[in-house]
C-alpha cells in the first residue's frame, strides 16, 4: 500500500496528529498529492488521507501551528479545516463492536455446527460428551461476548419497563445455553448452543449490516460550522490589525478579509471591492461582485481583493448558525419517525414471551416434566425469533440501495427508503437541482478564430464564468490559440497578446443580470451569454413522478422572473423569492395539512428544509451542508435518478411487506407445532435459519429494480 | 477415534487464526477507509512516497 509511516522513528521531538477535513479531496490524485507532497514542508512528519471520510491526519512538529498546516493544505490547492480529535469517535466505536461480535459469534458458529453435525450423525456415548463439553467450552465466551449487544439492549428495555426484539432473544439464548448446560453435566442426548450461537450470528449480521449503512456518509451539522472563518483580522483606530478569534469578535468592529480568506462573522463592506464566493450559503456558482454597502455573511469566501467590513452580527447570530441551528431543529422531528422494524417488533414481543410462558405453563399442567416443558418453551421462543422478521428490512434495504447506487444515487440512511416510498407531495429548487447550476456558455455565434482565442484565454482562468466557456469549447473540440502575457484583473476581466494583437475577456459594458462575457479581438467586440439550462431529463423525470403518484412544485430562492420561466416551461407551480425560514415554512404547512414531502435541493438554504421534509434529495454539486442534511444524493447531470428512488423506494417497501407477510405465515405454521411439542430447539432453529435465507432471497429480486 | 484428537485442535486453531486475523484488521484500520484503498490502487507512485523506506 501507499501508507507513508506515521511515526518518523529519527526524529528527537514527539510528534503530535492533527486532523484536518478536506472537502475537495475527490480523486486519487488528490490523495497522492496530499500524502506525497505535504512531508516535503518543513515540520511535517506525515500525512494520512482518509478518502471516505474526507480527512487528512497530518503528523507535525509541535511548534507547527495549525494555521501553517492550514496554509500547507491550501498551497496543494485544498481548503481545509482543523476538526476536534477523534471524529465520530462514537459510533466508529459502535460500529465496531458490532464487527467484533460478529466475526467471534461467526467463529462459534461453525465451530459448534462442526461439533453438531458430528453428534446429530451419531457420535454418542463419551464422543457425544465430549463433544457437548467442547462446544460449551466454546459457546459459553462466546455467547457472553457476542451477546452483549442484545442483552445490553433488553436490559434497558426491561429496566424502563418496556420490552423489544432483543428481550425474547435474550431471554431465548440465555434459557437454550441454561438447559444446554444442564444438559452437558448430566450427561443428557441433547445440547442446543448451535441454536443459541447461530442465532446470535444471523441477529448481529442483520444489525451490523444496518449499521455500516446509518454511518456511511453521517459527519453531522459541525462540518458546516466548519468552513465559518477562524478568526478575523480586527483594525485597531490607529490603524493596526490583530487577529481575534471569531467567538470573541463583537458587533461594530472593522475587520480586514483579505483575499482567500473566509469570513468568520456577517457584516457590511465599507470599503474596497471584490467578488466573494457565496456558493457554501445559496449554492450559486457565479461570484458576487461586493463593493461598499454590501452585505456579507460568515462563511462566504474572499476571491480577489482585500475589503473592509465593519461587523453586524457575530458568532451564533449570524445567517450561518441560524442555519445550522434550523438544520439541527428540523432534524431532530425525523428522529420521532418510528421504523417498520420497530413497529411490528413492538407488537410481535409481547406475544412471543407469552405464546412461550404459555407454553411452559400448559406443558406443566399437563403433566409434562418441568426439563421437557422448558425445552418446548425454548422451542417455542427460537422458532418465534424475529429473525426473518429483523432481517426482512434491512436486508431489503441493502440491496435496493446497492441498486440505486449503481444507477448514481447514494442513500444514506436506511429509514430513508421507507421515508422515500411515503412521499406524496415533491418540492424542487432551482438552481442547481432542476438546472445544473455551472453556467454553460452560448458559442454558437462564435467563429473558429474567435473561439481559438477565447479557450486560450478562458483555460487561464479559474473565474466560474471562464470554466464554464472554456468547458462548452473543449466539448465543441475546438484547440486553444496560443496567447502571450495573459493578466486577469479582478472584477474586469482577462488580457492577452494573440499573433500581436490585444485580445480580452472582459465584463460586458452596462449593469446587466445575466450572465455574460464580452470577447474583445483588437477593436471586434462579441458578446458570449451564458444560461444555466435545465437538465436534460428534467421533464421526463416529472412525468415519471406524477406517474409514482408525486405532485410536483417549484421553491426557490431565486428572483421571480427565471423561477416563472422555468415553471412555465415545465409547467409546475412555483413559489420564488423563499428564505430558508420560507421554505421551512411551507413545508412545515404541508406536514400539518397530512402530506408528506420530498424536498430537492441543493442550496446551503436548502438545507433547513431538506432536514424538515418527509424525505430529502440533493445533487452531489450541493453544498456540503445540503448533502449531510439530505437523504440521499444523486450525482451526474441526470434529474432521473430522483424519480428512480421513489420507484426503488415503493418497490422495496412492497418487498418489506412481502418479508413480513412471509415471516407471519411461517411463524403461524411453526409456532402451533412448536407449543405442541413436536419442534425440537434444534430443528427450530433450523426452520428459523431457512425462513432468513427465504426472506434474503426475497430481498435479492430487488438488485435489478434500478435498471 | 484418535483422529479426532488432531482433527479438532487443527479445526479450532484454523478457526481461531481467522478470527485473529479479522480482529487484527479491524484494529489495524484496514476497513477505515474503503473508498480510499480502492482510489489508492490508481495512485502513480514512480517516486517512492517516503525515502527511508
Amino acid at each position: 500500500m501507499n501508507a507513508p509511516a506515521l511515526i518518523d522513528t529519527d526524529n528527537a521531538h514527539p510528534l503530535t496528529t492533527t486532523r484536518f477535513t478536506v472537502p475537495g479531496m475527490k480523486c486519487a490524485g488528490c490523495i497522492g498529492k496530499i500524502e506525497r507532497e505535504l512531508p516535503k514542508v518543513a515540520g511535517i512528519a506525515a500525512a494520512r488521507a482518509n478518502f471516505s471520510a474526507k480527512r487528512v491526519a497530518i503528523s507535525h512538529d509541535p511548534a507547527v501551528g495549525e494555521d501553517a498546516l492550514t496554509a500547507a493544505l491550501l498551497g496543494l490547492g485544498f481548503e481545509a479545516q482543523p476538526v476536534a480529535d477523534n471524529p465520530m469517535g462514537v459510533e466508529v466505536a459502535e460500529r465496531k463492536r458490532l464487527n467484533r461480535a460478529l466475526g467471534v459469534a461467526g467463529f462459534g458458529m461453525m465451530n459448534v455446527m462442526l461439533l453438531s453435525v458430528s453428534v446429530w450423525s451419531g457420535a454418542d456415548g463419551a464422543t457425544r460428551e465430549l463433544f457437548h463439553w467442547l462446544s460449551a467450552l466454546i459457546a459459553l465466551p462466546v455467547i457472553a461476548y457476542s451477546g452483549r449487544p442484545f442483552f445490553a439492549s433488553a436490559w434497558m428495555a426491561l429496566s424502563h419497563k418496556r420490552t423489544n426484539m432483543d428481550v425474547p432473544i435474550s431471554i431465548g439464548v440465555i434459557l437454550a445455553t441454561c438447559l444446554s448446560l444442564y444438559e452437558t453435566i448430566t450427561g443428557g442426548a441433547h445440547a442446543y448452543f448451535d441454536s443459541a450461537v447461530m442465532l446470535l450470528f444471523f441477529l448481529l449480521a442483520g444489525r451490523a449490516l444496518d449499521a455500516e449503512m446509518r454511518t456511511r456518509t453521517r459527519a453531522g451539522i459541525g462540518a458546516l460550522l466548519g468552513r465559518m472563518g477562524k478568526s478575523a483580522s480586527v483594525i485597531a483606530p490607529d490603524g493596526s490589525t490583530r487577529r481575534v478569534p471569531a467567538k470573541d469578535l463583537e458587533p461594530g468592529m472593522l475587520v480586514l478579509v483579505a483575499a482567500g480568506e473566509a469570513l468568520a462573522a456577517d457584516g457590511e463592506v465599507v470599503d474596497g471591492s471584490s467578488a466573494i464566493d457565496n456558493a457554501m450559503l445559496t449554492g450559486e456558482s457565479a461570484p458576487e461582485p461586493v463593493g461598499p454597502g454590501s452585505v456579507v455573511h460568515a462563511g462566504a469566501i474572499n476571491l480577489s481583493a482585500p475589503i473592509r467590513v465593519a461587523l453586524t452580527r457575530v458568532a451564533d447570530d449570524t445567517a450561518i448558525a441560524e442555519i445550522a441551528r434550523l438544520m439541527d431543529e428540523a432534524g431532530q422531528s425525523r428522529s420521532t419517525y418510528v421504523r417498520i422494524a420497530d413497529r411490528a417488533s413492538r407488537l410481535y414481543a409481547p406475544v412471543v414471551h407469552s405464546l412461550a410462558a404459555l407454553a411452559f405453563a400448559g406443558w406443566m399442567i399437563a403433566g409434562a416434566g418441568v426439563h421437557q416443558s422448558l425445552t418446548i418453551a425454548i422451542a417455542v421462543l427460537i422458532i418465534t425469533c424475529p429473525c426473518a422478521m429483523g432481517l426482512a428490512v434491512p436486508a431489503a434495504q441493502v440491496v435496493a440501495s446497492g441498486a440505486l447506487l449503481r444507477r448514481g444515487l447514494l442513500v444514506k440512511d436506511g429509514s430513508a427508503l421507507e421515508r422515500l416510498a411515503e412521499c406524496d407531495v415533491a418540492l424542487l429548487d432551482k438552481t442547481g437541482t432542476l438546472t445544473l447550476g455551472a453556467p454553460r456558455a452560448d458559442i454558437a455565434a462564435l467563429d473558429a478564430e474567435a473561439r481559438a482565442v477565447a479557450l486560450g484565454l478562458a483555460q487561464a482562468s479559474r473565474h466560474p464564468l471562464s470554466r464554464g466557456l472554456a468547458a462548452a469549447l473543449l466539448r465543441a473540440g475546438v484547440e486553444p490559440a496560443a496567447i502571450t502575457d495573459i493578466a486577469e484583473v479582478s472584477g474586469k476581466g482577462l488580457t492577452g497578446t494573440w499573433q500581436g494583437v490585444c485580445v480580452a475577456l472582459e465584463k460586458p459594458e452596462g449593469d446587466s443580470q445575466a450572465l455574460a462575457t464580452t470577447l474583445r479581438i483588437g477593436e471586434a467586440a462579441q458578446t458570449i451569454t451564458f444560461a444555466d439550462p435545465l437538465r436534460a431529463d428534467a421533464a421526463a423525470t416529472l412525468a415519471a413522478l406524477k406517474h409514482e403518484g408525486l405532485t410536483a412544485s417549484i421553491l426557490s430562492g431565486d428572483r421571480a422572473a427565471p423561477v416563472a420561466a422555468i415553471a412555465a416551461e415545465l409547467g409546475l407551480a412555483a413559489q420564488a423569492e423563499a428564505s430558508p425560514q420560507a421554505k421551512l415554512a411551507a413545508l412545515e404547512a404541508l406536514k400539518a395539512a397530512g402530506r408528506r414531502p420530498l424536498m430537492v435541493g441543493d442550496g446551503l438554504n436548502d438545507g433547513p428544509a431538506l432536514a424538515a421534509a418527509h424525505a430529502s434529495i440533493a445533487p452531489g454539486t450541493a453544498s456540503d451542508a445540503s448533502q449531510q442534511a439530505a437523504d440521499a444524493v444523486f450525482i451526474g447531470e441526470g434529474f432521473m435518478p430522483v424519480a428512480l428512488a421513489v420507484r426503488v423506494a415503493k418497490k422495496t417497501m412492497r418487498i418489506v411487506r412481502e418479508n413480513f407477510g412471509f415471516s407471519i405465515a411461517y411463524n403461524l405454521l411453526a409456532v402451533p407445532l412448536a407449543v405442541l411439542g413436536l419442534v425440537t430447539p434444534l430443528i427450530a432453529a433450523i426452520a428459523m435459519s431457512v425462513s432468513s435465507l427465504v426472506v434474503v432471497a426475497n430481498s435479492l429480486r430487488l438488485a435489478g429494480a434500478a435498471r | 477415534m484418535t483422529g479426532l484428537a488432531f482433527l479438532i485442535p487443527i479445526a479450532l486453531g484454523m478457526g481461531l487464526l481467522g478470527l485473529v486475523a479479522f480482529l487484527w484488521s479491524m484494529r489495524e484500520g484496514q476497513y477505515d477507509d474503503m473508498d480510499g484503498a480502492a482510489n489508492r490502487i490508481l495512485i502513480d507512485d514512480d517516486e517512492p512516497l517516503e525515502e527511508d523506506a
